[in-house]
């Protein structure tokens, strides 16, 4: 046993330290995105945020993380404990799993020994397991919401199961173009296919895909504007109504980890991932250009976090039939439209960058919708035709 | 409602009602309006004028006027001015002041314009509600509130403030210059003083002008 151990220790390895950075990451990188999520608030709100704790309140996520571990193991009367244990580890396990296939650093399509800034390198089914895992992670809210055996909660859950479900469409639709055009479900060829020109990126000739799957994405992740699972105004916490102490910690390293993972997804599959014109593939290059990649990608993911963060304050939340409506008869007519679009551009042979046409397909569904509601507007008039109207009220 | 025509018979209806805006193409796009709710949250934060005041570092500028911590005022003597009428006692609506009076020793010249004065006054400082009533009340502006907001402590025994605590209040608030005496007469006021007797003495209360 352990000399095949030694044996398998080469390629062993690579896996267990790029295991190990997520691992010590992940819990890190929970820590300061509060933190960054709170000065980031602040400055929005024109406010400063957290400043007591060391130079620039660096040092009060470590303060957060001392008093939530420190915290009572509060385990209210009323819940079923098995699952209630059970529910926010699922949520991380999950939400980390994830992570096993997606590259976090540059990765080379041709494998060779040594430190890769991936788990499992080569994976062929690399996206689809990435879709299939992160969706599970919808049981952990589901279970937390069923264990706490309290109202709130359960509606926090069925609100997040029906949101799973129907954005999970519309998520996997918009990145089937990508896939079909480059022929792969590995996240490493989706990005070697970018490497050329800067018009290589998946965004410029998909944008409207870019689009549907970071908005579906953002409402994978329960984030505001779709945060309705654990809106505070109508379901005092939602799901993690319960929850305190390190349970709620985990919970919320699940959504921060689920929210860099969208953020690396959209990256990698639509920015061209670690590639940037000028940079040389990562196959064979020195350390000064894999850490020069490993930058790129990395400036990318926290610019897709920063507007995943400032969204946050820029728009409100949507009402639940909103949020249905956008998804249904917006976000999966349009992702297929898109795909269409290229399926008629792989069967003709035409080039992809014609794709570029389906940016008009927003506005065309926007010119549908405003005619549609102006109809309705026109009808609701003749409705009034009993009692004539005195005037507007403007709605200044 | 202001510009609508005075009803001129009782059934006449007079229904208003608004006309939601017609949606252009850019409007049902959401795509302008969330780059402009974006914009907004970037203009915020790099603005660099946040609101906040940095407290313990910063402290706030008070209005003369706020009530907060009582003191006890002293005379230009140094004696304490309050002549333990419980008016202020009595007008209290919380019930946090609790006065003993002593009568002032005659024979001390130093007390000799003087009926009585407090033996102990103590203020129950969190039952108070600041409400400025005993203030009001004092014939004699013994009592004031103070511009001291930050009134904090370990027990509740130690919020309860004694006469002396009261006038050391009055001592680091008169001597800061952040409190000056509110009231201009200065001078103890006419219930300081020995009531007239015979012919000197007003007339008895009730009758009007006249007497």
């Amino acid at each position: 046993m352990i000399s095949r151990f030694i044996e398998y220790w080469p390629v062993l390895w690579p896996a267990l330290a790029a295991i190990a950075v997520i691992l010590a990451v992940v819990p890190f990188l929970g820590l300061y995105m509060t933190f960054i999520e709170r000065k980031v608030a602040a400055y929005v709100q024109d406010r400063v945020g957290p400043n007591r704790v060391g130079p620039f309140g660096l040092f009060q996520a470590v303060a957060d993380g001392i008093k939530i571990f420190l915290k009572e193991q509060l385990i209210p009367d009323h819940v079923y404990t098995a699952l209630y244990f059970i529910a926010p580890s699922f949520s991380l396990i999950t939400a980390m799993f994830a992570l096993v296939v997606m590259p976090f650093g540059p990765v080379a399509t041709d494998y060779k020994s040594g430190f890769r800034f991936m788990v499992a390198p080569g994976i062929d089914i690399g996206i689809l397991m990435m879709l299939a895992i992160s969706s599970l992670s919808a049981y952990g809210i589901i279970v937390g919401g069923w264990a706490s055996n309290n109202k709130y909660s359960i509606y926090g859950a069925i609100r997040s199961c029906a949101q799973f479900i129907s954005y999970e469409i519309p998520l996997g639709m918009s990145i089937l173009g990508v896939i079909a055009i480059t022929g792969s479900l590995n996240i490493e060829q989706i990005v070697k296919a970018q490497s050329g020109s800067l018009l290589d990126w998946n965004v410029f000739w998909q944008p409207v895909a870019m689009l549907v799957f970071f908005t579906s994405a953002l409402a994978e992740t329960n984030r505001l504007p779709f945060d309705l699972p654990e809106c505070e105004q109508e379901l005092v916490g939602g799901f993690h109504t319960e929850y305190s102490g390190i349970k709620f910690v985990l919970f919320f390293l699940a959504e921060y980890t689920h929210i860099v993972t969208v953020s690396f997804l959209t990256a990698l599959l639509f920015l061209g991932g670690w590639h940037f014109p000028g940079l040389p593939d990562p196959s064979g290059a020195s350390t000064l250009v894999l850490a020069l990649g490993l930058l790129v990608l990395l400036a990318k993911v926290s610019l897709v976090v920063m507007v995943i963060i400032l969204l946050r304050w820029a728009l409100p939340r949507f009402r639940f039939d909103q949020l249905m409506g956008l998804a249904w008869k917006g976000l999966i007519p349009l992702a297929l439209v898109n795909l269409v679009g290229v399926a008629i551009v792989l069967t003709l042979g035409l080039p992809k960058h014609l794709l570029i046409a389906t940016a008009v397909l927003p506005i065309l569904a926007a010119y549908y919708s405003a005619a549609k509601f102006n109809a309705s507007l026109e009808s609701d008039n003749t409705l009034r035709n009993g009692i004539q109207p005195q005037g507007a009220v403007s709605y200044e | 409602m202001s510009e609508s025509k005075p009803a001129t018979s009782p059934k006449k209806k007079t229904v208003k009602w608004g006309q939601a805006p017609k949606l252009s193409v850019l409007d049902a796009l959401y795509l302008p309006a969330i780059a402009s709710g974006l914009a907004t949250a970037v203009r915020h934060a790099v603005s660099g004028k946040p609101t906040t005041r940095q407290y313990p570092e910063v402290e706030p500028e008070i209005p003369p006027n706020y009530r907060g911590v009582h003191r006890l005022n002293r005379d230009e003597a140094g004696r304490v001015k309050c002549v333990a009428c419980y008016m202020c006692q009595t007008a209290c609506p919380a019930n946090c002041i609790e006065i003993i009076a002593a009568p002032a020793p005659k024979d001390d010249p130093h007390w000799k314009d003087r009926d009585k004065f407090p033996a102990t006054f103590t203020i129950d400082e969190l039952r108070c509600i600041y409400c400025g009533m005993c203030e009001e009340a004092c014939p004699v502006d013994a009592i004031e509130l103070t511009s001291v907001y930050d009134l904090t402590g370990m027990t509740r025994q130690e919020m309860i403030f004694d006469k002396e605590k009261l006038l050391s209040v009055f001592d680091e608030t008169v001597k800061s210059g952040r409190d000056p005496v509110r009231t201009n007469r200065g001078k103890l006021g006419p219930a300081s003083e020995v009531a007239p007797t015979g012919k000197d003495a007003p007339p008895p209360p009730g009758r009007g002008k006249s007497g």
